[in-house]
């Protein structure tokens, strides 16, 4: 188990570190894959079994695809070097060592942060994950649903205005 | 050594401090796009390890998945929009770098 989540864990992490530093973007969003798959992994490690697979069929299928379709239609360059990387490079680090310090101070403060995973108990009459999702989405969530719906509608037309040639 | 809520928030925290550095670091509009994305995703993480630790009835609190549903769904019309905006960006300057998009209507 420990072993499933350092393995899953670095691949998560190391194709995020491949997103910031491959200058192709091509490369950038494969990685991108790379971590998306890692982390699909970790929520099925964490009995997450819809939302995993949900996971690897919008972020690592639908929108990655999306993106390197976008890539190859506007055919974006190599990033070129940058000559004074100096002050955002430090920048960008300041932030980031600042934020994992926040991080790490917060996890080490303890509380509930610090116990093992507990066992689930089995459900009743073997539902699985996805039926009670599912009942949860049409059930209590049911307008949150609608309101999803006419804003992927919106989305849609949204999407087919700004590609127009000319906005008028 | 188990497995605890530690070691999943830490990951998810690495994983967002990865690509706050990406969009700080890069300067191609989609990679920056791409680096948002990746926060997102590290923020899911840090809410399903909260619902499988905080058991309901000794189940993993539904409502956290459903709400993750939701944030995927409208991650995806995100995406969608913004690559679109990035498309219309590109006819007009010819460029991804934002750098170079330094001026607005003229």
């Amino acid at each position: 188990m420990t072993f499933l989540f350092c393995l899953f864990a670095a691949l998560a992490l190391i194709g995020g570190i491949g997103v910031v530093v491959c200058r192709n973007p091509v490369s950038a969003a494969f990685s991108m894959i790379l971590s998306f798959l890692g982390l699909a992994s970790l929520f099925i490690q964490l009995d997450a079994f819809l939302v995993g697979t949900l996971q690897v069929l919008v972020y690592a299928g639908a929108i990655m695809v999306l993106f390197l379709f976008i890539i190859m239609l506007l055919d974006v360059q190599e990033e070129e070097k940058r000559r004074f990387p100096l002050i955002s490079f430090a920048g960008a680090g300041a932030v980031v060592t600042a934020f994992l310090v926040l991080v790490i101070l917060v996890l080490n403060r303890g509380g509930t942060a610090g116990r093992s995973l507990p066992v689930v108990a089995p459900s009743e009459s073997g539902q699985s994950d996805v039926h009670r999702i599912g009942e949860l989405l049409f059930g209590t969530y049911w307008f949150p649903v609608q309101i999803v719906g006419v804003l992927l509608l919106a989305a849609t037309v949204g999407v087919v205005v700004l590609s127009k040639k000319e906005l008028k | 050594m188990d497995l605890t809520l530690n070691h999943f928030l830490f990951v998810s925290g690495a994983l967002f401090a990865i690509g706050l550095a990406g969009v700080l670091v890069r300067r191609n509009l989609l990679v920056i796009f791409m680096c948002l994305e990746l926060m997102l995703a590290a923020a899911n993480l840090t809410l399903v390890a909260f619902s499988r630790f905080n058991l309901v009835d000794g189940q993993p609190a539904y409502d956290a998945h459903v709400l993750l549903f939701f944030i995927i769904t409208v991650a995806a019309a995100e995406v969608a929009v913004g690559l679109a905006i990035i498309v219309a960006l590109f006819r007009t300057k010819e460029t991804t770098d934002v750098t170079k998009v330094n001026t607005m209507k003229y």
